[in-house]
């Protein structure tokens, strides 16, 4: 099933199919290492629902849902 | 001397390697984006002295942010003679990111893989000869921390910067190896040096890039038509940061062995990360973090025990002598933690420091000075004028300290980054993203660095608004001003406790920061509201070292401070308010017909409404005077009122009865000053919010010219702070005095909104 990333809720999992956006915001996400391919895991929601805390390559990354829509996954399953 | 470049991610131990090669005590923190700028200093125990640059974190050497462009610039223009790339072990892919363009440059290079001690501590291992071999450059096991295997490392190096080293891509073996290799041959032909580095850039269409070979794009350009991809389709950007990600993960990744194969488990970063950052909890234990900091630094109840359980006061229990002083030295240990109330750490060490040491070290100099047989003008200069203004400023220095350390282990923990996380919403709401937070909250120890830190924010204009509040979080110059005057109103009139007062005046400086970010995001300066993508640390206990290197740092630079600028500030203000214009000494009576009375006095009317302006009277001016003198410094602020205690108590003495003044610290100074203008308490709170919103020091102000980097945008600045410190302290004032002109208040501010709000709907309306 394909959907984007701020859809996910807290511990679904994902591969990352592919990424959209205005450059900057896209080149920030493939330089920390949201590139396709790359496994996803959804942590948690900071308090008010967003930001959005997630697992990728090891490690925790957060970012604000209208960017993490840039990001279209296929959900793990 | 050779060059050596620290390189790598944001917070991977950069800084910390550098303290640890150099012996400097440079800033570390658990964040990404500490450093930002870059730094040097000396190695000296290989074969020659070597100099290390530090250079700020960054993810990629793309064109985006302030420090991703510094360090881009420092490898390629200047030329070291070695990249050191700091890679963390714990975080081997991403890492190797940043290490996959570094290897494009043509240049030596070792890389340090840090932290490898978290990496086997969770049972996992990293070949690391598997991993030199398949990179191609040295690699070294170090601890940065503990400080193993730096030696190796920086003879590696050293090794490595006798040799050249040709620029090698892991996009060789991609689709777009023809492509690169094309361009490379042609910048080769231009005789541009790294044209493998260029020549990669320039397929990105990265922005620098393109500025600087414009010959070249259109060649390129044609190129491209001729290459497609299935998947990226032209999307050269994209197609680059995959095809390095793609072969990381299917070269490198593999020397990493994990003990665990479950992916994702518990370690102790997410149980805390649990509960600091629950969906409920979250702000509300941020708060009681902020508030328990400010009451164990401040209070004078340490977790209101004191009210709680109605204990004695020293004078109940009989252990004061008639006049009100301790009975032996025993008993005045005992007042500095306790009296009627157990004191919080922050009070306690500043009793110690202040009753046991400064006070009897600085009456023991005065003795002396007295006893020497100087002229009398010689004494009252080194006396009165030199020791008090040093002494109220140096008094300060524990909750200084203290304040600082709390700052200190918020930022080391890692818990910092957290809170940019949880408050991005609301942040968001302002026009800010909630990595501008980290700077604001540095302005809490110094507005200096906070500013320079501000070059993490990759958008202008919030840039520029987060700069300009900056100041508005009062720093640790500003503090002395806040507590002595908390605690001269507590002493003086006897209301509330010194630190509600302090904690809400800090507050009353976020409330005002966050008006007016509010204020320009949608008038001046509207754009965008930032995106926001940061990593976040795991936690760890804060290194001590760490701490206490902190500690030092601030502690040397405020001393420092004291004893240069304070000092001299305090001579001149003293000469001066001893000379009349025609250069005849006065008396201390004859105060007022000095050169800085009368011109302080000139100026007294504009801080009428303020209620630090006329209404004080004939020594009024000396508030006006305090104020202008914290522009050179904050300290200065009330260093001028202890400078001048002495001499304002003996002119109104005629006016006054029985005022003693034996202003061994700053809160007796203001006490003095109260009493000899006979300010009220709206007056002085005005006055704190004055002091706190107004010009920041000489200091900070070159820093915000150099960081804003537009004389328009520094001079409006500088117009912003005086107009909001000049709107907030007569609000204070005016409300302190007459709560009803509360309403006129609002209504005006309600007008000024409806304003902003009409005349942004009539721009839309215009666009469209």
């Amino acid at each position: 099933m394909l959907k984007t990333l701020d859809q996910f809720v807290p511990g679904e999992s994902g591969v990352v199919k592919s990424v959209s956006g205005e450059g900057k915001i896209k080149r920030r996400l493939f330089d920390m290492g949201i590139t396709p391919g790359a496994e996803i895991a959804m942590r948690k929601k900071a308090p008010l629902g967003d930001p959005i805390e997630v697992t990728v390559r090891n490690y925790e990354l957060t970012l604000r849902k209208t960017e993490a829509c840039c990001v279209s996954m296929e959900v793990a399953k | 001397m050779k060059r050596f470049a620290l390189a790598g991610n944001p917070n991977c131990g950069k800084t910390t390697l550098f303290n640890s090669l150099t012996g400097s005590t440079a800033h570390v923190g658990n964040w990404p984006g500490v450093t930002v700028d870059k730094r040097d200093g000396v190695y000296k125990k290989c074969a020659e002295e070597v100099k290390i640059v530090d250079l700020p974190g960054i993810y990629s050497l793309s064109p985006y942010t302030p420090e991703e462009v510094i360090a881009r610039n420092y490898i390629l223009d200047e030329k070291p003679d070695c990249v050191i790339n700091i890679v963390d072990a714990t975080n081997l892919e991403r890492n190797l990111y940043l290490t996959t363009q570094i290897m494009e440059i043509d240049v030596p290079m070792v890389v340090a893989l840090n932290m490898m001690d978290a990496v086997e501590k969770q049972g996992d291992k990293i070949d690391e000869k598997e991993l030199e071999k398949r990179l191609g450059v040295p690699v070294i096991k170090i601890s940065a921390l503990k400080e193993e295997g730096l030696k190796e490392l920086m003879d590696k190096a050293y090794n490595e910067s006798n040799k050249t080293r040709e620029g090698v891509t892991v996009l060789e073996k991609s689709s777009l190896s023809h492509l690169i290799g094309d361009v490379k041959i042609a910048l080769k032909g231009q005789k541009v040096s790294n044209p493998l580095f260029h020549a990669i850039k320039l397929v990105e269409q990265d922005s620098i890039e393109v500025e600087m070979h414009k010959s070249t794009v259109s060649m390129v350009e044609e190129f491209k038509n001729t290459f497609n991809d299935e998947i990226f389709g032209t999307d050269f950007e994209a197609l680059v940061a995959d095809a390095r990600y793609k072969y990381i993960s299917k070269n490198f990744a593999p020397v990493l062995s994990r003990a665990d194969k479950t992916k994702f488990k518990m370690t102790k970063s997410d149980k805390a990360d649990k509960v600091l950052t629950h969906k409920i909890w979250g702000i509300p234990i941020f708060l009681v973090i902020l508030f328990g900091i400010f009451h164990l630094t401040f209070s004078e109840n340490l977790l209101w025990l004191g009210s709680i359980f109605n204990m004695p006061s020293l004078k109940d229990l009989g252990l004061l002598t008639a006049g009100g002083d301790p009975m032996n030295f025993g008993v005045k240990l005992l007042a500095c933690i306790y009296d009627g109330a157990i004191y919080s750490p922050g009070v306690i060490i500043n009793n110690i420091w202040n009753d046991l040491i400064v006070g009897e070290l600085f009456g023991l100099i005065k003795g002396g000075v007295e006893a020497s047989g100087m002229a009398p003008w010689a004494i009252g200069l080194i006396n009165d004028g030199i020791i008090e203004g040093i002494g109220a400023v140096l008094s300060f220095l524990p909750p200084i300290l203290v304040l600082f350390l709390f700052f200190s282990i918020l930022e080391d923990s890692g818990y910092m980054a957290r809170i940019a996380f949880i408050l991005d919403r609301m942040f968001r709401k302002f026009g800010l993203s909630g990595r501008a937070f980290l700077p604001m909250i540095m302005g809490f120890g110094c507005s200096v660095p906070a500013m320079i830190n501000t070059r993490t924010l990759a958008d202008e204009k919030e840039r520029t608004a987060t700069i300009r509040v900056i100041p508005f979080f009062s720093c640790g110059a500003k503090l002395p001003i806040l507590t002595a005057v908390a605690g001269a109103i507590v002493a003086r009139f006897g209301v509330g406790n010194a630190d509600l007062i302090t904690y809400g005046m800090y507050l009353l400086g976020i409330i005002t920061a966050i008006c007016s970010v509010l204020l320009m995001r949608s008038t001046s300066l509207k754009g965008e509201t930032p995106p926001f993508i940061m990593e976040l640390p795991a936690y760890h206990a804060p290194q001590f070292k760490n701490l206490m290197a902190h500690l030092w740092d601030k502690t040397k630079h405020f001393v420092k401070k004291a004893f240069t600028i304070i000092f001299a500030s305090t001579v001149v203000i003293w000469v001066l308010s001893h000379f009349d214009f025609t250069w005849h000494m006065l008396e201390d009576e004859q105060i007022n017909q000095s050169i800085l009375a009368q011109i302080s006095m000139l100026f007294q009317p504009i801080f009428t409404p303020l209620g630090f302006g006329s209404q004080l009277g004939q020594y009024g001016w000396v508030f006006v005077l305090a104020a202008v003198s914290g522009l050179i410094a904050k300290e200065n602020v009330i260093s001028t009122f202890a400078t001048l205690a002495a001499c304002l108590a003996a002119a109104s003495s005629g006016i006054i009865e029985g005022l003693d003044i034996s202003a061994e610290d700053g809160v007796d100074a203001v006490v003095a000053m109260i009493r000899v203008t006979g300010i009220t308490i709206p007056g002085l709170l005005a006055f704190i919010a004055f002091n706190m919103t107004t010009i920041p020091c000489f200091a900070a102000v070159a820093t915000a010219k150099a960081e804003l980097q537009s004389s328009k945008r520094y001079h409006g600045t500088l117009v912003f702070w005086i107009v909001t410190s000049f709107a907030v302290s007569a609000m204070v004032y005016t409300i302190g005095s007459w709560w009803w002109t509360m309403f006129i208040w609002a209504a005006a501010i309600a007008v000024v909104v409806l304003c902003i709000i009409a005349y942004n709907k009539r721009q839309t309306l215009k666009q469209q």
